[in-house]
């Protein structure tokens, strides 16, 4: 089957890439581009590791085929650090001890990350339920949601 | 790579689309692919052919009409919950998208394509079946319109036929202020029900239900409306519900049965999940008057 020619926008740069129809967006994100940040779990959309930003709206990447992407502007995790600085979502995961052994936080930097963008003010209910969809097997999610928590706070005290 | 070899097609038009469909065989429609990337993933289906219809603009969108209110197949279900014209006309629907999956899968399901896959269990469909909702399908011969009773053929089954496509579904809401309760029972939040209910009530000025809709949901093979149990309702009080004759019907049933839950044990839900429903139907009747 012959591979599609695709152009997006990674990260805030504009990217070119083939790929096979049949290659979903989490191994196209690993294999075909070489960030292997997109971390992939269950690959059947239930542990939520593999969450990346399309268009604004946290989407499981192992969900999407990569040539679906074509015209979009994706977000990876790569993506939150700038200039060597975390952004301070993750700054509040290392604070709160949001993580441990660190496979589910790229999709739970993610899903907060668009999660915060059009929620500013989240309740902690509000949290545990925009996390619901991402498994973590090692930290436990108190450290996580008040880490989303503080990030809420911090935002808000800006000038 | 996980899911098998197939020929990829992008139509840009319900036209194109049709053509498709018409000259091709073994194909699958990709919409939100919430359900179907998983079964490609593992390779439970392996179509010749896989035609993506996310780039086909007419196919989505909420629409007012004069009799009612239409939404597009495409339409994401992250867009249905957000839509103040649903909160406001169809309530019951946005209270049972709370329970569709997570943030990262609603932001790419769609009604329509929970609406053609019918999984038993899916909560679209039975909101659908709970509203009599209109079906609007897309075939060589034109458009077709197809009632919720006639919708579901049985598990994973609707009425499309393989050179047919779903458009829209149509829905004409119940009276303003009417009641709603849902239900579902899922070991955690998201995920596919056990088993679900819902309910909607409208009552006179009296309190006297005039009308009334039951219904079931990851119980029988499809969603299941109670008609004897809702005819038993008009003309009860909303105060004081008699819940015997919903507990009758729900014990007349004939539920699935598989390694994690017993028929019986679905059975019990189902009347239960459906007092719950009825009376949170009751309790938001009387805070949206």
């Amino acid at each position: 089957m012959s591979e599609r020619h695709l152009s997006f926008t990674l990260n805030g740069e504009r990217r070119e890439a083939n790929a096979d129809p049949r290659m979903h967006l989490a191994d196209f994100l690993r294999h075909g581009l070489g960030l292997t940040g997109t971390h992939v779990g269950c690959e059947h959309g239930v542990c939520g590791a593999c969450t990346v930003i399309v268009d604004g709206a946290p989407v499981r990447s192992c969900l999407m085929l990569a040539v679906q992407v074509d015209g979009c502007t994706v977000e990876t995790v790569e993506g939150l650090a700038k200039g060597g600085e975390l952004s301070p979502l993750q700054q509040a995961f290392a604070n709160h001890h949001g993580l441990q052994c660190g496979f589910c936080t790229p999709g739970m930097l993610m899903t907060l990350e668009a999660f915060l963008r059009v929620t500013p003010s989240p309740t902690e209910q509000d949290v545990r339920i925009a996390i619901s969809g991402n498994t973590c097997r090692c930290t436990g999610y108190q450290g996580i949601v008040e880490a989303a928590l503080t990030t809420t706070a911090a935002k808000g005290s800006r000038p | 790579m996980k899911p098998p070899p197939f020929q990829y097609h992008r139509p840009q038009t319900r036209e194109e689309l049709g053509a498709l469909l018409a000259n091709l065989d073994n194909v699958k429609i990709l919409a939100g692919g919430q359900s179907l990337m998983p079964m490609l993933n593992l390779r439970v289906v392996a179509p010749d052919h896989l035609i993506d219809i996310n780039r086909i603009p007419e196919l989505a969108g909420i629409r007012e009409t004069t009799d009612g209110i239409e939404i597009g197949a495409m339409t994401r279900q992250a867009d249905i919950l957000a839509s103040p014209i649903i909160r406001d006309r169809l309530p019951l629907l946005a209270r049972a998208l709370e329970h569709v999956g997570h943030i990262q899968t609603r932001s790419r399901g769609t009604i329509g394509g929970s609406c053609c896959h019918l999984d038993p269990s899916a909560e679209q469909p039975a909101i659908c079946a709970a509203l009599d909702a209109e079906f609007v399908a897309i075939g060589p011969k034109g458009r077709r319109v197809i009632a919720a009773a006639d919708w579901f053929q049985g598990m994973l089954q609707s009425a499309l036929d393989d050179l047919e496509f779903l458009e829209a579904v149509r829905f004409k809401p119940w009276a303003k202020g009417h009641g709603y309760g849902f239900a579902e029972y899922a070991r955690r939040h998201g995920d596919f029900a056990i088993s679900g209910a819902a309910a909607l009530l409208e009552a006179d000025g009296g309190g006297s239900i005039t009308r009334a809709a039951l219904l079931v949901f990851g119980v029988e093979e499809a969603p299941r409306r109670l008609s004897e149990a809702e005819a038993a309702l008009v003309g009860q009080n909303i105060g004081e519900i008699a819940l015997a004759p919903i507990l009758d019907a729900a014990r007349a049933l004939h539920p699935m049965e598989d390694v994690q839950v017993t028929a019986d044990y679905r059975r019990h839900l189902a009347g239960t999940l459906l007092g719950r429903a009825v009376r949170e139907a009751c309790v938001s009747r009387e805070q949206r008057q």
